[in-house]
This record gives C-alpha cells, structure tokens and sequence, in this order.
C-alpha cells in the first residue's frame, strides 16, 4: 500500500490507485490472492453474462432480497456490507450483471460464511442464471469461489471522503450522537 | 451407524498414555513404503478395538500420510487428482496464510518437517516410557527390513508433572472442550454444545449441510478417513513468566493476567464464570467448567476479553455457522519442564499437536487464517491471538475493564511454529487397500 495513504486518519479524503492485479503485493489467502484494504474499505465488482432469457429472472429477484431484509433487516449481516449494487446492462445482444458490494472483511476470509448466505436469502438464484456458475455449487464451494473470483474485476481507483471507516464505527457514531442529542433535548 | 472397527482409534478415542513418540518417515521407493505400512497395519487401533481393552492395552498406534506420501506409495494420478487442493499443496506452501511468517516461517522449521520428502508419520502413545521404548525398537525393526524406508526425524512426548490432569508447559489445563460426534457413544459436557454430525471429521458420512460430497476417490481409500494438521509449537515459558510479572506486581495479579490471555485460569476454570478469583474445584469439574457462552454473558468481554485465546479458537454464539468450524484436537507436550524458579534456559519444549477435520480449507485453515491471525477480528484493529497467533512485537492485548480498559502494546511471541504438515489418516481397510498397491489381488 502506498506510504503517503494512512489507515487510520477519517478527517482527510483519500483516493488509491490500485495496480492491474488488484493488488499491491502478492498475499496469498486460503482461496487464493487477498484483496487489499482501499480508502472505500474491501468490497468486489463482480461481471457475468446472464443465461439467455433468464434475464427477467434475475431482475425479478431484487424483490425477493428487499422482502428477506424487511423480514429481518439483520439477514445480511455476516457479509459486514456498507453498500450493495447490482446492475444490470447490455452488451450487443447479451446482458451482463454486475454485483458490486463494498464491505468491511476480506471476502476470502469469510468466505464459506457467505456462500452459506447467498444459500438462505437465495442470492444463489441469481447466480445460477449467470453462465458459468457451477452446477454443484451447493456441495462445491472451492468450485463457488471460484467463479466469483474469476469473474472479479478488481477497481484501479478508489476513493472515501472518510477512509477506511467500517460500517460498525459509523453505527457506533451515529447512535452516540443520537444518544448525545436525546440527552440535550432532555436536559432544556 | 458409524464404522467402528473401521476408523483409526485417535479420532474419537484417547488414549490414557503419559508418554509417547511421533516418527516422521520417507519412503524412497513405493515397494518398501508398501512393506512397511504392510507390517504396520495390524498394530493400529480401530476406535472399537481400542475402546474394548483401552485398561490393558499399554500402547496405541496410528498412521497418517502426506499427499506426497501417497503418491510415493504408489497411489495412481487419477485419484492423487481427487483429493482437495490445500491438502495437495501441504503446510508449507500455505504458511503465509497460516500466519506461518517470520519467526514460525518453514525455513526455521525442525526435524525436515518441511521438506517434500516427508511422507508419513506414526503416532505412538505408550502408557509408559518403558513400553516406548519397547515399541520404539519393534518399530526400528521394522523399518531395517523395508528397503528405502528413511527416519527423517522423530519426536518424544510427555505428560508434564503434576500427572493427575493434562495441561502445557505455561500451567493451562488442557482438553476441556472438545466437539461429539453423533453416533459416537459419547455425551458432551454442559456447554460443549450437541453433537454434530459424524462427516464433519469423518469421510464418507453426512456433515452438518447433510453433504458428504467430493470425497478422495476410490471411496475404499477416504471412507473412515479423516485430515490432520500437525503443529508443533514450542513454548517461550522463560518469557511467559518474565511477562507475567511485569505486567502484574503480585502473585494473585500476575495469575489474573495469565487468565486474561487464554480466557481461563490455569486451574480450567472459565473467566465467564469465576471473573474476579480462581476456582479449582470449578476447573476441575467437567460438568461445569465448560457451561458457558458470551453473547448474553460477557458481550463486551469484561471477563473473557475479545482478543483472549479460547475466544478466538470457539467464539461460541458469538461466531457464525460454528458447527462448520469444529474441529477434534490431540496431542501431547514434549520437553522437560521448566523449574518454576529458574530462568530460560532455551530448552526446545511445547506441544505437537493434531487438529482433525474433514476440511482443512474450512475448518482448520480458517481458524488459523481468521481467528487466531486476524489483527481485526472482532473489531480489535491490532491484535492478534496472544497464545498461537503470529505475533511480532508490534500487537497488542485488551483487557476490558471498568472504567477504563489495559491495553498491553508489544506483545511478545509466547510460542513459535517449529514444525507442521497436512497428513490424510486413512480407515483400517484403507490401510491395508495402501499397502496392497501394485499387486495383483487388491484385498
């Protein structure tokens, strides 16, 4: 990582340029190469092509993910996320899908924890209208890893107006605030 | 049902032994290493057979190989190709994720254990230092007689005085929480948490996800198998104590301290549960001194701090999908005690020790990777396990605490990785289906 960027300083913005592998050194994780910490925390860009006519399929799922975290608002916690974005778009005559998440932990770390996830909440609908996720999925998940990483594209810039901040500080902050500002009132 | 007369005793059994000796063995040519594990086979204990005369038994065996160790005894590339890929790799090529760098980095490793010739071990427990030596020349017999059949370095283990319970060579009571397997005729202790299915440790039967999938081929070769990391951790005891007393002006503090880093007493007695003074009568009591969780008892780790070892290794209701994550452990201490007087006197001793499980990638490998290397793990930014964790000097501990919480930056190195590999310890039938390699009549 370069030297003039400093982990633990959230008052000055900072933007990295982040090398073609996606990486600055070579750190090998249980999975494979460890993704490093930008000013916008860990997160992945993930880009497939969806299966032929599965299209309204894959789109119709948003629904199924906005009713699994109003049912519980907690449901996606493992996956320590900030933000999650999934797009879909055209290429000539084929749709791709992005899943782009930002997040907190190294993905390769908890990795089996997600994959268990994506099980329950049915993310996994999804990925198998995308081509070339593999059919054992479900008892394969060096196999599941796999496509995600191969079909990860690492960011060459990031940024964060408050860098390195996780998604729990930022909670913690905010309910002190919340705190400070219900003891204020109380005490007019 | 579980295959008992199957499956080698160390998996669900322990033996009662005070001594014991690890023998790591290369093969040069797949006939001798044949000759060898045929002469061997029969000495090993299945679960059934050991449970059956474990009070007149007075020695226990098993077998284990590396990948390169069953490629040496001849094991075709077809089915070399079906077992997992951490497994293929082996210890040493995984050491930067393991935490293996620095000080623990194979390079500094002793007795070749890192080195690719190494291709099998065998684990001895003897009920005493004569039998080990007994068998220890019954053994040396049997290698004279098979060609190419090479000691690459040998290691002996033994219970630490006072003998009337286990513990390490820093004072920790040792064993007190250990996963049951379902079917194995074993009830847990309170805390321990309920049984769990029999193919998180053992090849061949459904584990907790009801799977029992991409199993090494041919299915006569990994049923009633297991894999084993080994560790062999030598213990910094000279400096342990040194720590202890400069971090804790009386005796009673200092023992505080040694509590806060493992999370437990040296008497075993949960932090949970005896927060502010030891309790040897809890410690000792099995069907209490593992009665315990976090969530509801020690959120914010007021007893058992965040960052301690036992709540790294099993976080309990406080860690996800933990029935993927259980692992069995074995093992013993080796080298002489350290006086509790005397200063470091550099004597190599530690634990070697074994971590079962049916996935090294999931389950050991994560606990490695995650809970004791994570410099973040639980929010605590630069910490990492105070007992197993790669430590450098530059980490540091938390103790919480009303009002303001002790944090000890500069943590030294308590242990160092001396040694370690990835062994695949086969069913009895597996045993015999290795040795039987290349001739005509397999079994």
């Amino acid at each position: 990582m370069p030297k003039k960027i400093k982990q633990n300083d959230w008052t000055k913005p900072a933007a990295m340029a982040i090398p073609k592998e996606g990486y600055f050194e070579l750190e090998q994780g249980r999975y494979g190469p460890v993704f490093p910490k930008t000013p916008a925390c860990y997160g992945f860009t993930i880009i497939a092509k969806v299966k032929p006519g599965k299209v309204d399929t894959v789109r119709a799922y948003s629904k199924t993910i906005e009713d699994a975290v109003a049912g519980d608002p907690h449901c996606l916690a493992v996956l320590k996320l900030h933000y999650l974005r999934w797009v879909l778009f055209d290429i000539g005559k084929e749709t791709y899908f992005m899943y782009q998440g930002i997040f907190d932990t190294d993905f390769d770390k908890y990795t089996e924890d997600a994959v268990e996830l994506f099980s329950i909440t049915g993310i996994t609908t999804v990925f198998v209208n995308l081509e070339g996720f593999p059919e054992d999925w479900k008892t394969n998940t060096p196999a599941f890893v796999k496509f995600v990483r191969e079909h990860q594209r690492p960011s060459f810039l990031e940024y964060g107006e408050y860098p390195f901040v996780s998604a729990d500080e930022i909670k913690k902050a905010l309910k002190l605030k919340a705190a400070f500002s219900a003891m204020l009132d109380q005490m007019q | 049902m579980l295959e008992l007369d199957d499956i080698q005793y160390i998996l669900l059994t322990r033996a009662p032994a005070l001594t014991g000796r690890y023998v790591f063995l290369s093969f040069q040519n797949p006939e001798g290493g044949r000759a060898w594990l045929a002469g061997i086979h029969e000495k090993v204990h299945s679960v059934q057979a050991a449970r059956a005369s474990i009070e007149k038994d007075n020695r226990w065996v098993s077998v284990a190989f590396t990948w390169n160790g069953l490629q040496a005894l001849g094991l075709d590339e077809a089915s070399l190709a079906t077992f997992p890929e951490e497994f293929k790799q082996g210890m040493v090529a995984r050491a930067q994720m393991l935490g293996d760098t620095g000080d623990n980095h194979p390079d500094n490793w002793i007795g070749d254990l890192a080195s690719p010739d190494l291709h099998a071990i065998v684990i001895l427990f003897a009920r005493n230092t004569a039998e080990r030596e007994r068998c220890q020349a019954e053994h040396q017999k049997l290698i004279d007689q098979c060609e190419g059949v090479k000691v690459l370095s040998s290691l002996d283990l033994d219970a630490i005085p006072p003998l009337e319970y286990s513990h390490d060579h820093f004072g920790y009571r040792d064993r007190l929480s250990q996963p049951v397997i379902e079917g194995s005729g074993e009830e847990p202790t309170p805390g321990s948490g309920a049984p769990l299915k029999a193919g998180e440790f053992i090849l061949g039967y459904p584990d907790e996800k009801d799977q029992s999938a991409n199993l090494p081929q041919p299915e006569i070769l990994s049923r009633n198998g297991s894999f084993m990391a080994y560790r062999r951790l030598q213990e910094h005891v000279g400096k342990f104590r040194d720590f202890l007393r400069e971090n804790g002006q009386t005796l009673e503090e200092q023992e505080l301290i040694a509590a806060k880093l493992m999370g437990r007493w040296r008497s075993g007695a949960p932090l949970v549960l005896a927060p502010e003074k030891d309790d040897l009568t809890l410690g000792a009591d099995p069907q209490r001194n593992n009665d315990f969780t976090y969530k509801k008892m020690d959120p914010h780790g007021y007893a058992v701090p965040l960052g301690s070892h036992i709540r790294r290794m099993n976080p309990r209701d406080t860690g996800e999908n933990m029935n993927r994550r259980r692992m069995i452990r074995r093992g013993a201490t080796y080298g002489a005690p350290l006086p509790t007087d005397a200063p470091e006197d550099g004597v190599d001793r530690g634990i070697a020790a074994f971590i079962i499980c049916a996935s090294l990638i999931r389950q050991f490998e994560f606990a490695q990777n995650v809970w004791a290397n994570d410099r973040n793990f639980h929010e605590l930014d630069n910490e990492r396990d105070p007992i197993i964790g790669n430590q450098d000097g530059t980490l540091e501990f938390t103790i919480p605490k009303r009002p303001i919480r002790k944090k000890i930056t500069g943590l030294p190195a308590f242990t160092s990785v001396r040694g370690g590999a990835y062994f695949f310890i086969p069913g009895l039938k597996a045993l015999r289906y290795l040795a039987s390699l290349g001739s005509k009549n397999i079994l």
